[in-house]
């Protein structure tokens, strides 16, 4: 934990998430990071000692730490997300932690939903296995710019850079497939702590940075679309007060681009026009947003907005359609995703009717293959989908913005969210 | 707040902007909505990101807060004058009252805890009020069972958190349908750590209650937790008050919060303390330490 009380003003958050199961060292990897990074307390580290001894367990059972509900700890599983935070001097972490069984997709798709990168864990004796493919497959539908592929238990194969080379070569074959920008490889030993706050004495060869140093320093300014201005309205700021009579603050997180006073906007599905007044935060005025901040605009003509609505640059305006090609996730154990279901979709901060038009396809997240004989979508199946919306949704596609390509739909007898989607067209 | 480079925000402008974004989601999701004030620094911490989230309006929702009867004075003259300062409303849910009803039974022994009383008065506020949605102060890294906490967190008609069955949360889409009856618990600080709390409050210049100061007071020491002196609290055979200058981290009735001996008296000095501790804040809660599960099994039945 950083001890340098004045360097926290400069430091950045980076989102990444981990996923696997209890025996390819993913919990001994957390924490290693955390233990070494100072952030696993007294209390909580005799917590997991005494625990670990009642279970009968030979070392310091690290999943402990993580795994917190009872079913967890009776089991011995990891049954959701996890979040885990440490920092250092350069940079605050969140850990998304999910299962890495093929009945957790779901969860995986949660955690990487948010994440900047994804680290992903290959056991040196066992390469390139299913569930390798499975995590990289959802990093890459979920858009993570990065991914850091560690190649574990290095001292189980006596250090050796021909089998690390030999493990590149595996999984760059399969990724050639993926749309990952960044990859990186790196020999690690979680157990023993090689390459991953400290650089390894045991692989002299190995000429790049520990897992620590690469996670400070990889850059994430690309993580948000600075180009394509858009703000959803969330709800509608009227003081009511003698001071503040007239003001009518539309309030929101910046989903893209910049806004700036004077900017001429058109407001969607209206198509009214205006200019920007100001942009407020509590201290006043501010020169200018950009996303992910939360502000609230004025504008210089009084015209109806509500919250669904969305703001945007009079010569960029995001496509506009009632008809939606998107990869669908399934989250639901209870019911199926049917042709002609009926759902509610929430997109940004608008919500409409949603109809399944056509399921395509679904995909076998293992090999990326189609699969086009089994026509049932079931909980952790992946599908692409036509929908069909009851009233206009203003999008970018995924790809280009992850929060306004993004959307869930929600089930009207259960109130549960049963998919998530992200739009391809 | 400070200074961004290029278009990229600091870790506390991301965490900052997340939480105002969640409250303002709950001001447009939910019919009548309310913030759970402890006056504890996050609780306090929380009303100023509601600020943020409304000004130049007044918060859309009123504060509650679960007065135990155990609450140190501090706290109480403190939350009055807060409510005062951001002209919303308060709402007392007292514990007293419900065990006078007799919907809620006093413990007894050296130190009676009414931390699980809290419960009967928290519920019974909601539903007297119907609350369809609680804004609480809980972290993630508090505590193993708040690790895999919602921001929206369902409960059902009870009260019952059920951690098995808990809604998916993507992106920043956040579901808050429910059946009449049921209720959400929302945790707008879930991604926020100990030290990010502290760095904010020095930030925003927050104003804290002096219990979280390094102040002289006695104490008995009792299974490696420091308790103030109070009415509530009496020795065990081998006990004895002592004195010295102690502070709190986090704040709670006065039979379970812990306090650490420390000459802190500044927010900086707080920030280094807390970063050079070898004690999670909650190490000090009598009330964690009862078993291993015991947060999970108090908020299964609709505690915080």
């Amino acid at each position: 934990m950083s001890t340098d009380t004045k360097g926290y003003l400069d430091m950045d958050l980076l989102r990444f998430t981990t996923a696997g199961s209890v025996d390819d060292g993913k919990s001994t990897l957390i924490g290693r990071l955390l233990y070494d990074c100072k952030s696993i307390f007294e209390d909580q580290w005799e917590a997991v000692e005494q625990s670990s001894k009642q279970r009968g367990d030979e070392n310091v059972n690290l999943a402990l730490l993580t795994d917190g509900l009872r079913s967890e700890r009776e089991q011995g599983i990891t049954i959701d997300v996890a979040y885990r935070y440490f920092a250092t001097p350069k940079r605050k972490f969140i850990i998304a932690d999910t299962p890495g069984h093929i009945q957790y997709t779901r969860n995986m798709v949660t955690g990487a939903s948010t994440a900047n990168l994804a680290i992903i864990l290959i056991d040196a004796r066992n390469g390139v296995i299913e569930q390798t493919c499975r995590h990289s497959f959802i990093a890459s539908l979920l858009q993570i710019q990065h991914i850091v592929v560690c190649i574990n238990k290095m001292d189980l194969v006596d250090w050796s850079e021909d089998r690390f080379n030999e493990l590149v070569e595996q999984y760059k074959e399969f990724a050639s497939r993926l749309d990952v920008p960044h990859i990186d490889f790196i020999p690690i030993s979680a157990l023993l702590g090689d390459n991953v706050v400290d650089r390894s004495k045991n692989m002299d060869w190995y000429k790049g940075s520990p897992l620590l140093y690469t996670l400070e320093t990889v850059y994430i300014g690309n993580e948000h679309n600075h180009v394509d201005a858009r703000f959803p309205v969330q709800w509608v700021i009227r003081p009511h007060s003698d001071e503040y009579h007239d003001f009518r603050g539309y309030a929101g997180r910046v989903a893209g681009g910049v806004f700036k006073p004077g900017d001429e906007i058109t407001v969607l599905p209206s198509g009214f026009q205006s200019r920007i007044k100001g942009v407020h935060d509590i201290g006043g005025a501010l020169e200018e947003a950009y996303a992910p901040m939360s502000v609230s605009l004025t504008l210089e003509d009084e015209i109806d907005i509500s919250r669904g609505d969305m703001i945007v640059k009079q010569n960029n305006p995001p496509e506009s359609s009632q008809q939606i090609e998107a990869m669908l996730v399934w989250f639901s154990s209870d019911a199926s995703l049917v042709e002609r279901g009926r759902y509610t979709i929430r997109h940004t901060t608008n919500e409409a009717k949603c109809l399944l038009k056509e399921m395509k396809y679904k995909v076998d997240i293992n090999t990326l293959h189609k699969i086009e004989d089994d026509r049932e979508v079931r909980l952790n199946d992946i599908a692409r989908v036509s929908l069909q919306t009851s009233a206009p949704i203003h999008f970018d596609r995924y790809r280009r913005n992850r929060a306004t390509g993004s959307f869930v739909l929600v089930d009207e007898q259960s109130n549960n969210t049963v998919a998530a989607g992200m739009i391809v067209g | 707040m400070s200074e961004q480079k290029g278009y990229q925000l600091t870790h506390l402008q991301q965490l900052e902007a997340e939480s105002i974004f969640i409250m303002r989601e709950v001001a447009a999701q939910f019919g009548k909505p309310a913030l759970l004030f402890s006056g504890g620094k996050d609780s306090i911490v929380m009303v100023r990101l509601a600020q943020k989230a409304f000004w130049p309006a007044k918060l859309p929702f009123p504060l509650v807060h679960v007065d135990t009867g155990h609450n140190f004075d501090e706290t109480i003259q403190f939350r009055d004058d807060l409510a005062n300062d951001v002209g919303g409303d308060l709402v007392v849910a007292s514990v007293q009252e419900e065990i006078d009803a007799g919907r809620a039974k006093e413990e007894t022994g050296p130190n009676p805890s009414r931390n699980r009383l809290q419960i009967p008065a928290l519920l019974n506020a909601i539903e007297k009020n119907q609350y369809d949605a609680c804004l609480g102060g809980a972290r993630r890294d508090e505590e193993k069972a708040r690790a895999k906490e919602r921001f929206f967190s369902h409960r059902n008609s009870f009260g019952e958190w059920d951690p098995k069955n808990q809604r998916p949360e993507l992106w920043n889409l956040f579901n808050g349908k429910m059946d009449f009856g049921e209720h959400f618990r929302i945790f707008p600080l879930s991604n926020w750590t100990e030290m990010d709390v502290w760095q904010y409050i020095k930030l925003e210049d927050i104003p804290l209650p002096s219990i979280y100061f390094s102040h002289e007071r006695e104490f008995v020491r009792r299974n490696g937790v420091l308790l103030g002196k109070c009415e509530h609290i009496t020795l065990l055979d081998g006990e004895q008050w002592e004195s010295g200058n102690v502070r709190c981290r986090t704040v709670g009735d006065m039979t379970c919060t812990g306090m650490v001996e420390s000459v802190a008296n500044n927010v900086d000095d707080i920030i280094e303390e807390v970063a050079a501790a070898r004690q999670t804040e909650r190490g000090g809660r009598a009330d964690d330490k009862r078993s291993e599960t015991a947060m999970e099994d108090r908020k299964k039945e609709g505690y915080f």
